[in-house]
């Protein structure tokens, strides 16, 4: 009797502790054991790994030496920090200087984006007019209009603003920050059709009841927008805001074509080169450029996007939800 | 003393309010909407839709830029008198520089897509699974589209950083390379050895993705899985018919960021290269009406890209629907 019972008893325990490992491992339901969670994680690490690739190359490389560089047995961990790099970076690139230049330019021309944005989409999302429904899809499709479209004739249209009354005063149109800073004003800025967008989508939701009872109470419509409508889309403005400075800070093209080559920092990376080359005469000791320099211009001119990303990306990330694409 | 100072200004105000009330409320919320999108509607005529005509127009002209004449046309072949004609259209078909350019824009558009898409469906869906830090993994996956800028991009791609080393040395792919028609190798070479940069295309798809597989009720997956379906069938049969509306939106974004970005050579950098050296005399340059025909041919295909796309997405639902 007792030996079978013992017996009984050890089958049980074997087969409780089977049952537990085999719970432990592969779980109730295929997704929360242990061995899913390593194979998801493993997965995970190394897309990142593979996504994060290019910027660790970037960051390890640009404090390399020469000899470092050149060492194949050197990948990750450079044998000496090389701080000179940077220092040579900052100074063709022009910091501290360039860097409030860059902030300024691209400050004023976000901020009339933001400004633009939030009266257009308040106005798609809230009045009914004629052409709206038009319009609207206008608006949207100016997205995938290649700026390369209409630039030809925008240099012909910016040269005859330019010679205009309001612009004569304030430095003319073509070759100057204006060129971008009107357009965005007039809400044909880099991808203004999607802020326009997220401000629609915010705006569509607040209720229509809290603007009628304001304008019972005789608000006049701009009130409206600016006593009720902006305090409730803080979320949406810094959103918006914070996209138009790093896709400014980000363009070069249109940017270089009709502003100037000096505007921006990456601008100034455009020409590191030659920057380089007449800062440090090539031939004097130590003057060679080499790719870690380089890199370390590049480091720089996205270290403050970098530090602006990890202070505020809960609201990058966010954004795709605001815009409300996902929610049609 | 202060109900004093408002009883005046709201009578002051009455007369305002007749005034505007000569207006339907119908057509004053007309005036109210056209006031506030008024800036965009003005920007719109003089930025974008009257450039894109002036534009379209220049396509069948010769024209060059004077800072005093503005843009003015010249004669296609000098003494014939023709100031209109498609020759710029023909020139582009013949052109040695730009038409392998074009068919690798194409090509390279047409094989990363799906590749993309395929991609941050299944980053989301790893994300989307139950995992500890995902602030952190969204944080990681949307970096690139943050830094990711003109300059930066092309000096990674020149030090060879845009690709993993393991990936270029592959036998398998380099036999593939060698074996293929030039017109397919070419482009196919060109997407591997900038793996990693297509790859950062991905993270605006992601998020889009995350969002949509968010929105679905896992009682729907409780109900499949009672049922007996397996996780393989509950992703074909409900994860991915519900974010099938997204991957149009994601393939629209994709399509559009990837065709804007400007390379150095490439095609749009050759647009502006024609539009500011090109001189009535120059062989080389052709000036403001050939810079046109590039830009709206680029378009014009990139459209053609996305329409090829979606439809391709849309005959697949209806063979879903067939089955079911």
């Amino acid at each position: 009797m007792g030996l079978i019972a013992k017996l009984k008893d050890r089958v049980g325990d074997q087969h409780h502790r089977k049952v537990k490992i085999k719970k432990l491992l592969l779980g109730m339901n295929l997704t929360d054991g242990l061995l899913f969670k390593i194979a998801i994680y493993t997965l995970l690490i190394s897309f990142a790994y593979v996504y994060l690739y290019p910027l660790l190359f970037m960051l390890v490389n640009s404090f390399k030496t020469v000899d470092d560089l050149i060492d194949p047995g050197v990948k990750w961990i450079p044998t000496t920090i090389e701080i000179e790099n940077y220092n040579r970076a900052f100074k063709v690139l022009a910091l501290p200087r360039s860097i409030f230049g860059t902030l300024g330019y691209v400050l004023k021309v976000a901020i009339a984006s933001t400004v633009t944005a939030a009266l257009v989409g308040y106005g798609f999302a809230k009045f009914e007019f004629p052409f709206k429904k038009t319009l609207f899809v206008l608006m949207l499709a100016t997205f995938i209009l290649p700026p390369q479209v209409t630039m030809v004739t925008n240099i012909e249209i910016f040269n005859a603003l330019g010679k205009m009354v309001p612009f004569v005063w304030i430095g003319g149109f073509m070759s100057s920050q204006n060129a971008m800073f009107f357009p965005a004003l007039f809400g044909q800025g880099l991808n203004q059709s999607i802020f326009i967008l997220i401000f629609y989508q915010f705006f569509k939701t607040i209720p229509q009841v809290l603007m009628e009872s304001a304008e019972i109470d005789g608000a006049g419509q701009f009130k409206i927008f600016t006593k009720i409508a902006l305090p409730s889309a803080i979320p949406s403005i810094v959103i918006v805001f914070l996209f138009a400075t790093v896709w400014y800070w980000n363009e070069t093209f249109m940017t270089a074509l009709y502003v100037g080559g000096n505007v921006t920092m990456p601008l100034r990376l455009v020409q590191f080169v030659s920057s380089y080359e007449t800062l440090y005469p090539p031939g004097t000791l130590g003057s060679e450029l080499n790719e870690a320099i380089r890199l370390a211009g590049n480091m720089v001119s996205i270290l403050p996007l970098l530090l602006l990303y990890f202070v505020a990306q809960k609201q990058f990330t966010e954004s795709i939800d605001r815009t409300g694409i996902t929610g049609e | 003393m202060k109900k004093q100072n408002i009883a005046p200004k709201t009578l002051d105000k009455t007369p305002k309010v007749k005034r505007a009330s000569r207006l339907t409320r119908r057509q004053r919320e007309y005036l109210h909407g056209f006031a506030f999108i008024g800036l965009w509607l003005f920007g719109y005529l003089v930025f974008t839709f009257y450039p894109m005509l002036k534009s379209f127009y220049l396509t069948f002209t010769k024209s060059f830029y004077n800072i005093n004449r503005g843009i003015y046309q010249v004669e296609f072949n000098v003494g014939q008198g023709n100031l209109f004609g498609f020759s710029n259209y023909i020139n582009i078909v013949r052109s040695q520089t730009l038409l392998p350019l074009f068919s690798d824009y194409l090509a390279r558009i047409i094989i990363a897509v799906p590749l993309i898409i395929v991609f941050s469906i299944m980053i989301s869906m790893l994300i989307n699974l139950p995992i500890k830090g995902k602030g952190l993994w969204r944080t990681i996956f949307f970096l690139p589209v943050i830094i990711s800028s003109g300059p930066v991009i092309s000096e990674l791609s020149r030090q060879e950083a845009t690709s993993l080393p393991s990936i270029q040395e592959s036998a398998a792919l380099q036999f593939i390379f060698t074996n293929l028609g030039e017109w397919i190798a070419r482009p196919l070479e060109a997407l591997f050895s900038s793996l990693l940069l297509i790859l950062w295309y991905a993270g605006v798809p992601i998020l889009i993705f995350l969002a949509g597989l968010q929105k679905i009720d896992s009682s729907v997956y409780e109900a499949a899985s009672i049922d007996g379906a397996s996780p393989w069938d509950r992703f074909w049969k409900i994860t991915l018919p519900s974010i099938k509306p997204l991957i149009s939106v994601a393939i629209i974004y994709v399509v559009v960021s990837m065709s804007l970005f400007v390379e150095e050579g490439g095609i749009l950098a050759i647009t502006r290269t024609h539009m500011l050296n090109g001189a009535p005399d120059s062989q080389v340059w052709l000036g403001y009406g050939y810079a046109a025909t590039i830009a709206w041919i680029y378009f014009i295909l990139m459209v053609l890209v996305m329409v090829v796309f979606i439809g391709l997405l849309s005959i697949k639902r209806k063979e879903v629907k067939r089955w079911g």
